[in-house]
């Protein structure tokens, strides 16, 4: 065991990890964070995105130690306090979510689009989740839904 | 749930404290970028490195800008190329920032076009030009768990005496699979490895080997600190040729796969749109990217009509055997190289 410290939603947390432990299995199983999601674990799916330094990134190929001295967001961290974020609203109103499963690293990729990008095109939305599978849902509704967080954001 | 096999990391602040760790460590001992190849490797067990060395604190190695200097001619048989200005690339830069970049996009836009074709959107924020240069070869019967490679009885590349490609030959043929490195090749881009015994260059036209084992001639212990790519073009007064570039690639889905075929061509164009040089690269294919021969003699001093390029794209055809080394029908691989090619070409004839 090692210990890391992170900065994670704007918290300090200090953990001992084991040396090759992935940022996505720190937060799951060292901070109890396990809004993140192990789906295929191996860079593919987009299921544990997390926003790095203002960037969408897939936790479960990075090394926990990359993270340290940066500002990890994750799903748990986009609402503000009880008030959830326009995008997490949005994917309820639009019905943009099924089982759920890649929502978390979607919301993810779409908060860091429209951090970037406060009125992105319909082509943007989709070049920014190009990464992240959903098999359930179909992308249309969730390309609604990010549209509509971006008319309510910057109207 | 993929686990990694344990590791110490090791995170040193210059080339010269990496390439330290790597020579002290030797075989047990890996660098490590963006991690987007190696980890998943890593997760395979395809390479278990005892140590990982993380290159990415070292700020000596970021940075996109234009440098003077007299870089080694990488001319290929033709007259060298470079006035002496050249667009410096850092390893660590990442794809996302290679693509976007103004430089990259006005003086190299196949190139800018390649970065923003790898993976996906996370991938590229991740991903280096680096790590893309020194990507590991890809095959269907290797980049697999260590469960499924050892019910197929492992191959050639890891664990294993056949090649199940071939099946014959004693040689892996694993497909070179980065989409940016056909494009510094055509540029005549040289790269700068940092090694024990100092530093050397080399050009991107040799550093890779027809051997999908190791398909390329950094040593173990070297980093790649660096890209140059020799400028030329509108950009120097207006006179001369002007330089023009294009991308394409063949992918299952276009939202994060690998290519199963990729062009880069790189045109010289004289003022009247008569063709002064013209270099095309077709990769993914085997283990090293191939530079099209006999594409002079058809495009010297010709405009890139609908014949020239019909011509150029029959050669082309003629020359690229694709390999069932990814899962995707060989014939048909085959077939969209002249459909690749031609697009790339008509893009460079319009841009
Ligand atoms: C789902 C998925 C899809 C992908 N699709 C594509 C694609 O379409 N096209 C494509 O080209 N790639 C693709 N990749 C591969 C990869 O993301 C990129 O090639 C990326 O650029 C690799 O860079 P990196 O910094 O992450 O490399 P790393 O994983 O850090 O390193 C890759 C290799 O290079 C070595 N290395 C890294 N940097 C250096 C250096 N500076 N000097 C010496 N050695 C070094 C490492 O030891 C390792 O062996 C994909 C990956 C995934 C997971
Ligand atoms: S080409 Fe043959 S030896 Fe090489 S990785 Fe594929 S099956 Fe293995
Ligand atoms: S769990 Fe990270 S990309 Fe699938
Ligand atoms: S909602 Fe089920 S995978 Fe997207």
């Amino acid at each position: 065991m090692e210990v890391v410290r992170l900065r994670v939603n704007g918290d300090e947390r200090v953990c001992g990890v084991p040396a090759h432990y992935t940022l996505l299995e720190t937060l799951r199983y060292g901070l109890g964070l396990t809004g993140s999601k192990q789906g295929c674990d191996k860079g593919d799916c987009g299921a544990c995105t997390v926003i790095v330094d203002g960037r969408a990134i897939l936790s479960c190929i990075t090394p926990v130690w990359e993270a340290e001295g940066r500002e990890v967001r994750t799903v748990e961290g986009l609402a503000n306090g009880t008030e959830t974020h326009p995008v997490q609203d949005e994917f309820d109103l639009n019905g943009a979510a099924q089982c759920g499963f890649c929502t978390p690293g979607i919301l993810c990729s779409s908060v860091a689009l429209l951090d970037r990008n406060p009125s992105p095109t319909r082509e943007e939305i989709r070049t920014a989740l190009a990464g992240n599978l959903c098999r359930c849902t179909g992308y249309e509704k969730i390309y609604d839904a990010v549209e509509a967080a971006a008319a309510r954001l910057d109207p | 749930m993929l686990r990694l096999p344990p590791f110490r990391y090791h995170r040193p602040d210059t080339v010269d404290e990496a390439v330290a760790l790597l020579a002290r460590f030797g075989e047990d001992a890996m660098p490590i970028a963006g991690g987007t190849d190696l980890m998943p490797n890593m997760k395979h067990r395809l390479f278990t490195p005892a140590h990982v060395v993380s290159l990415n604190r070292i700020a000596a190695m970021r940075g996109i800008g234009t440098v003077n200097g007299a870089g080694p001619s990488t001319d290929n048989g033709r007259a060298p190329r470079a006035d002496g200005l050249f667009l410096r690339i850092g390893a660590l830069e990442t794809l996302s920032d290679v693509s976007s970049h103004p430089l990259v996009r006005r003086h190299c836009a196949g190139l800018a076009e390649a970065a923003g074709l790898v993976a996906g959107p996370q991938l590229r924020n991740m991903g280096t030009i680096g790590g893309n240069v020194c990507l590991d070869t890809r095959c269907t019967y290797y980049n697999q768990t260590e469960f499924w490679r050892d019910a197929l009885g492992y191959c050639l590349k890891k664990d294993g005496t056949v090649c199940h490609v071939t099946r014959v030959g004693k040689k892996c043929v694993a497909a070179h699979s980065a989409d940016t490195p056909p494009n510094l090749i055509a540029l005549d881009a040289t790269l700068t490895l940092a090694g024990p015994d100092g530093t050397r260059e080399i050009p991107a036209a040799d550093f890779f080997v027809t051997d999908g084992i190791w398909n390329t001639r950094r040593k173990g212990d070297e980093i790649l600190t660096e890209i140059r790519i020799p400028l030329m073009g509108p950009h120097s007064n207006g006179h001369g040729p002007h330089r023009r570039s294009a991308y394409r690639k063949l992918r299952q889905r276009n939202s994060i796969d690998f290519p199963l075929l990729s062009v880069a061509v790189v045109g010289d164009f004289e003022q009247d749109g008569t063709v002064a040089g013209l270099t095309g690269v077709v990769s993914a294919l085997g283990a090293r990217p191939r530079v099209l021969a006999g594409w002079d003699e058809i495009a010297l001093g010709e405009r890139l009509g609908p014949r020239v390029i019909e011509a150029l794209a029959e050669r082309a055809r003629a020359q690229c055997r694709p390999l069932d080394n990814v899962i995707v029908d060989t014939k048909w691989r085959r077939a969209m190289v002249p459909v690749q090619v031609r697009r790339a070409l008509e893009e460079l004839a319009g841009g």
